[in-house]
């Protein structure tokens, strides 16, 4: 059982986060790390692995200035190896053709199954899954929550609002997999000194056979035309409790559609 | 002359930098009011190698150098100091007689399951009647039916009556040489051998977290593979261990001085008397001063004595200067952090009055401060 994990490189979110003024852009210089998002799928991969009694997990990502980072921490957790693409060529890329960076590089790696997040944490566009399946011509299940390998398909829960559906298609496929439902590993003293050790193959865009003008500034068709600053959090709403709080609670609940 | 840390060293401490801040600083008050030697934590620790920290690879640890071992001391120490003294007490005085002193068997069997995280382990030298005479012990071993059967009473005894402990490697009295004087031998007694009992948690003023008890051996038969070392030199394959672990609490020490330290000036930023923040009066000011120069210079001290063993060379007065230099350290940072805090550092729900009581009990374990100015001054040829 082969499986590839896309995880996304991404400045650290706990600081701040900077826009370049002309592109808007978020500017992604110094160290990058593992997207919390894709710590699930890292996680939910290895089980897969562990479970199938064999093969490994191979890492792609799509980062600039040759960032290793995120990578080191999955590779930490336990994955086998990553591909990483980097290239000044790529700078100004949008999501359909980093979509098309990671398929390319995921298909050298010939994988059974290949996992992402459902929305990755800073450009949260939740394109990329799809868009990866279509290119490579395999079926896509989105919001996995569960996943059980039966020969040569895969058998997936699929969050939904009132609760989850069963889908079952044929490998290979790729799978989204929401945040949450796996409990990633620490990576551990030993794993972290081994990581160090772990191929991660550099790739350029020509290495990939793709068009430069396909990805990069020029190759985008999507474009982020004017920012403007996120509505300020508003004040809690006060209910008193005139003996039907847990009923006003309960209706506030239904309302956002939590229950 | 090289301060900084080897690669190794830094992602060890920055894994316990990253584990102390996710997963035991949320739940050290906690832990300390329950009264309750926190174990999950120390399983989760396991899992990561923590707990296998200067045992070799082949034996299922990490092979940690003994300055790396200080290093993850700092950054566990000052999230909580009970699970620290927990670890620590078993990653030198718990687990290195059986790697020091074992045999291949007996390292595969007690050793590498406390090397690799599944168990707790612990040392039995106090006894009611003998604490720094530990000479004085009056635990005996009587060799019976190709074993050893063991009677008496140990003191103090941490990390043995948890939901993890193995049972305990103790030291007994093995029997008399030419000249009459007394020999000692260690032996593992496994929890739930016929005969080893122990009394309930004790309290102590701080360390509410670690699991001190008073054990029981009464006619304690265990088979001569249980026997670790030589029969007959025990206590000095004890005391050897013990270097180490002086180590170890000068290295907690220094923690918990980095702890209050940071504490008291959060705190002195933060409150206002006066129209204006304490942090702006001199005299705070001077304190903060006096515990952050007293910390590096028991800091280095620390280091050093580490580096020493891990060049093999002699560290025993150097471990107890640093042991002596860090409690004491400890102990008066602490009470100065209240002091910085005022009434609000004197109650128990404030971090700082925790470490406060944390401090005490460094300048007692492991030898205590007379002891190591003993040590020191043999040293010197007194
Ligand atoms: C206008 C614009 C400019 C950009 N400029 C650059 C640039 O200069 N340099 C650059 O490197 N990228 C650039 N990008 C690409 C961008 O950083 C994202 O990788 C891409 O748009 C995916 O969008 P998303 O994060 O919304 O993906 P989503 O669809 O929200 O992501 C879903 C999941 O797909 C996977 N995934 C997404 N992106 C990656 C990735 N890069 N590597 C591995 N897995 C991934 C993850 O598992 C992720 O959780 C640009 C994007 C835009 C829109
Ligand atoms: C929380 C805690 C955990 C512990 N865990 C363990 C453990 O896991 N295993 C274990 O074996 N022990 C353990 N101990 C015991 C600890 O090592 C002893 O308490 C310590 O060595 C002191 O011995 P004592 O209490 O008998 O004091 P005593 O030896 O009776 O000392 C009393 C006082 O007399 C002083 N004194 C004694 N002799 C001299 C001298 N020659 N010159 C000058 N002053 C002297 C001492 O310094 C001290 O001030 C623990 C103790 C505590 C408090």
């Amino acid at each position: 059982m082969n499986v590839v994990v896309c995880v996304k490189q991404i400045p650290d979110p706990a600081g701040t986060m900077k826009l370049d003024q002309s592109s808007h852009n978020l500017v992604r210089e110094g160290k990058l790390i593992l997207d919390e998002s894709d710590s699930y799928g890292v996680e939910m991969g290895l089980q897969l692995a562990e479970q199938a009694g064999g093969g490994e997990v191979t890492l792609v990502s799509m980062a600039p200035n040759s960032e290793t980072s995120g990578l080191r921490t999955a590779l930490a957790m336990g994955a086998a190896r990553a591909i990483l693409v980097s290239d000044p060529g790529l700078a100004g890329t949008d999501a359909l053709g980093t979509a098309k960076v990671l398929a390319a590089a995921i298909k050298r790696a010939e994988p059974d199954l290949i996992l992402t997040a459902t929305e990755s944490t800073d450009g949260y566009t939740g394109t990329i899954p799809a868009q990866i399946a279509e290119l490579l011509g395999m079926p896509s299940v989105t919001f996995s929550k569960k996943v059980t390998i039966s020969g040569d398909n895969v058998t997936v829960e699929r969050q939904t609002e009132e609760g989850y559906e069963e889908v079952e298609v044929p490998l290979p496929a790729v799978l989204s997999v929401t945040a949450g439902v796996v409990e990633p590993r620490y990576p551990s003293f030993k794993g972290i000194m081994a990581a160090k050790g772990k191929p991660v193959d550099e790739l350029k865009v020509t290495d990939l056979g793709i068009d430069g003008s396909a990805v990069g500034a020029s190759g985008a068709r999507q474009e982020v035309t004017a920012v403007t600053p996120a509505e300020a959090r508003k004040a809690g709403e006060i209910v008193t409790d005139d003996g039907d709080g847990f009923q006003q609670i309960i209706s506030y609940l239904e309302r956002i559609k939590v229950i | 002359m090289d301060f900084d840390l080897s690669e190794p060293e830094q992602e060890l401490a920055a894994l316990c930098r990253d584990f102390a801040q996710r997963e035991i600083a949320p739940v050290a008050a906690a832990a300390w009011e329950e009264n309750r030697c926190p174990t999950e934590i120390l399983e989760k620790m396991g899992k990561l190698g923590l707990l296998g920290l200067l045992v070799p690879p082949e034996w299922g640890g990490i092979g940690m150098t003994t300055v790396g071992f200080v290093a993850a001391m700092e950054a566990l120490g000052v999230a909580d100091q009970s699970v620290a003294s927990a670890w620590q007490a078993h990653s030198t005085i718990g687990s290195l007689p059986l790697l020091l002193f074992g045999t291949d068997e007996q390292k595969e069997r007690w050793l590498r399951p406390l090397a690799e995280g599944t168990a707790l382990g612990a040392f039995g030298l106090t006894e009611p009647d003998a604490g720094s005479d530990a000479r004085g012990i009056a635990t005996r071993a009587v060799c019976r039916d190709g074993g050893w059967v063991v009677n008496g009473r140990k003191a103090f005894i941490s990390n043995a009556g948890t939901d993890m402990s193995f049972g305990v490697t103790l030291l007994a009295r093995t029997g008399e040489d030419d000249r009459g004087a007394p020999q000692y031998g260690s032996f593992v007694v496994e929890r739930g051998t016929d005969g080893f009992t122990m009394g309930p948690k004790m309290k102590g003023i701080g360390w509410h977290g670690l699991d001190t008890r008073e054990l029981y051996f009464d006619d304690v038969w265990v088979p001569d593979d249980h026997l670790v070392g030589d029969p007959d030199l025990g206590l000095g394959q004890f005391l050897k261990t013990l270097e180490v672990g002086r180590i170890s609490i000068a290295a907690l020490s220094i923690s918990l001085t980095q702890a209050v330290l940071d504490l008291a000036l959060g705190y002195a930023k933060e409150r206002r008397q006066f129209g204006r923040a304490i942090a702006d009066f001199q005299a705070i000011q001077f304190k903060l001063a006096d515990i952050a120069t007293e910390l590096e210079a028991a800091r280095w001290l620390t280091y050093r004595a580490a580096a020493l063993r891990d060049a093999q060379r002699p560290f025993m007065k150097e471990a107890a200067m640093a042991k002596l230099k860090a409690s004491r350290t400890a102990m008066w940072a602490a009470s100065e952090a209240v002091q910085i805090h005022g009434g609000i550092g004197y109650m128990l729900e404030t971090p700082v009055a925790r470490f406060f009581c944390d401090a005490k009990v460094l300048e007692i374990g492991e030898g205590t401060n007379e002891i190591q100015h003993l040590v020191i001054a043999r040293a010197l040829g007194c």
